[in-house]
């Protein structure tokens, strides 16, 4: 395993997180072996791994959701945490309004289940911020996919958390929603007059669309195989371990992008038969 | 059981047919009696039924009120007390459920059908066997809304009363857990509590209204009226006092036509209940046609019924 040092100055202090030496398994089959990584307040990461390679079960560990069986996830005291779940785990035809799920996060005030109009207003304006304005009273199945995204997000955000955790938050969503997730995730963690950024993590197969973009990128399968930014970690040599596949790295614009090795080869077989 | 309305009719005297006293089931105490614990059992099961339709636990309530008429069978032959015999009965059958169901070789919905028939067979070999007791037997079978005792409407208005206050307090907990049960739990919500608090409702709201509804068609009182409001709104918290509202207007109608149609009180206020969900689902899908023919394609169908 290769560790990079990426912390930017403005990266400092304690932790939010730090996995160490940490396995999980469901009944007999391990599923992360001895992983070890830190998140620091303000971060911003991709875990990034072909399917069945263990990154839900790294977040489920992240969020307490599933115990190690050896090592330990530190956690810092007072930990505030968010969890954006994937979309295609939600079911669509459950009848919640907009204003409904971001609330359902929200402990009530008062015993009467009704939003004061305090919180309508605190709601309201985390809506505004993520473009959702004047949507509250939709059913959520009324939304395009970049709005449900965002109505998660919102959900998370009410809870003011320290650390945002997404599962695959660009699976199954078109080029522009991608686009559109990815501005709204790095306005949330940019640094502001008002306070530090949230740190942000998310668990993606997209190496081009998503992972490319991030400061830091953890290349994963069972473990940690490498960590660092995406033109340290973004290799050939990396990517052949975390994928299994020989895969060819171009630099496009100072950024590295991923293409399958022997795809030119594919597709010249493909085109001979259509000929 | 019931009284026709053709024999009051007559002896007015009154030439015209149509002529019907509105008002005369009102004179007899039992139909009172009657009236309040359908409407008030049809509220509860009303409210209940959200819970029971959006977690897809209809087949749990079908299996708890099988398995609750063994436990009655065995208290009327027993001579226990109704709520004490069912009561522990259907506690006893629910830790079996968990239990076979944990083997994990076994679901938990073939573990609840091996569980609750065997429960409700004993029941009808009990019933078969012991003739006399089979009197109040067949009432939690088939229902029998005009022989409640007086302790039944109070112990549906305290189940009532009681579920209403519980999904009050915990409501944001209770949705949470509901619509996405993983997010609830990493969110601090304690979903085996709320899960546990649901299954002991719906336990509790089966065994005081099987008596007035009857075995065979509890669960059916359970599903129209969540259902029925789920097509008409689109929002949890209208379907949370929607539902029991319908529930509640079909044991009361129900109830009431039942006197006149002379037909057993359990099934009017289910075929009630169907003809609304009827009216609701075909009246919905003429709404959602004209959307749909509208040019508004932003906002797709807002409800599946699959």
């Amino acid at each position: 395993m290769v560790k990079v040092d990426v912390t930017p100055a403005r990266l400092a202090g304690e932790p939010l997180v730090a996995f160490e030496h940490v396995s999980c398994a469901y009944g007999s089959s391990t599923v992360i072996d001895a992983v070890d990584f830190a998140i620091i307040p303000g971060e911003f990461v991709g875990i990034v791994g072909p399917s069945g390679s263990g990154k839900t079960t790294v977040l489920r560990a992240l969020l307490g959701a599933l115990a190690p069986v050896h090592g330990k996830v530190h956690r810092k005291a007072g930990l505030r945490l968010a969890y954006v779940p994937q979309l295609e785990t939600v079911d669509w035809n459950f009848p919640v309004t907009v204003r409904e799920v971001v609330s359902m996060s929200r402990p009530s005030r008062s015993w009467w289940p009704r939003t004061t109009p305090a919180e309508i207003r605190e709601i309201d304006d985390v809506l505004e911020r993520l473009g959702l304005g004047g949507l509250a009273n939709r059913h959520i199945r009324e939304l395009s996919g970049g709005q449900q995204q965002r109505v998660f997000l919102a959900r998370a955000l009410v809870q003011k958390p320290d650390l945002l955790v997404l599962d695959e938050p660009t699976a199954g969503v078109d080029v522009r929603t991608r686009h559109e997730v990815l501005h709204v995730l790095a306005d949330l963690n940019e640094s502001t007059p008002d306070g530090d950024g949230v740190a942000i993590v998310l668990t993606t197969h997209d190496l081009n669309g998503l992972a490319a973009h991030l400061p830091r990128v953890i290349c994963f399968n069972r473990t940690v195989i490498a960590d660092g930014s995406p033109n340290e970690v973004l290799r050939p040599y990396f990517l052949e371990r975390t994928y299994g596949a020989p895969m060819e790295v171009l630099q496009h614009g100072g950024m590295p992008v991923v293409v399958e090795h022997g795809a030119d080869d594919l597709r010249e077989r493909l085109s001979r038969r259509g000929a | 059981m019931v009284p026709t309305t053709s024999a009051s009719a007559l002896v007015a005297g009154v030439p015209d047919v149509l002529a019907v006293d509105l008002s005369e089931p009102f004179q007899y105490e039992f139909f009172r009696n009657g009236l309040v614990i359908a409407t008030l059992a049809g509220a509860l099961c009303g409210l209940i039924g959200v819970f029971v339709v959006l977690r897809n636990m209809s087949y749990i309530g079908h299996g708890l009120s099988h398995a609750i008429f063994g436990g009655a069978a065995l208290a009327a032959v027993l001579e226990l007390n109704y709520f004490i015999g069912a009561g522990l009965w259907g506690l006893a059958s629910g830790l079996m459920i968990g239990r076979v169901a944990r083997r994990r070789i076994i679901g938990a919905d073939a573990a609840i059908g091996v569980i609750t028939t065997a429960s409700f067979a004993m029941g009808l070999a009990l019933q078969a066997r012991y003739g006399q007791a089979s009197r109040s037997i067949d009432a939690v079978l088939f229902g029998n809304v005009l022989g409640v005792f007086p302790g039944d409407i109070a112990a549906v208005a305290g189940v009532g009363i009681f579920s209403a206050a519980v999904v009050v307090l915990l409501y944001r907990k209770l949705l949470f857990t509901t619509f996405d049960p993983e997010v609830a739990a990493v969110s601090g919500v304690r979903v085996p509590a709320m899960e546990a608090t649901l299954m002991f409702l719906l336990s509790a709201t089966i065994l005081v209204t099987v008596r007035v509804i009857g075995v065979l068609l509890i669960s059916a009182l359970l599903v129209l009226p969540a259902v029925t409001s789920r097509l008409l709104t689109n929002s949890f918290g209208r379907m949370l006092w929607l539902s029991p509202v319908l529930g509640a207007l079909f044991g009361g109608v129900g109830m009431y036509a039942s006197w006149y149609a002379d037909v057993p009180s359990g099934a009017v206020i289910i075929l009630c209940g169907t003809a609304a969900f009827i009216v609701a689902y075909v009246s919905v899908g003429v709404r959602r046609r004209a959307r749909v023919a509208g040019l508004d394609h932003h906002s797709g169908p807002a409800l599946t019924t699959g």
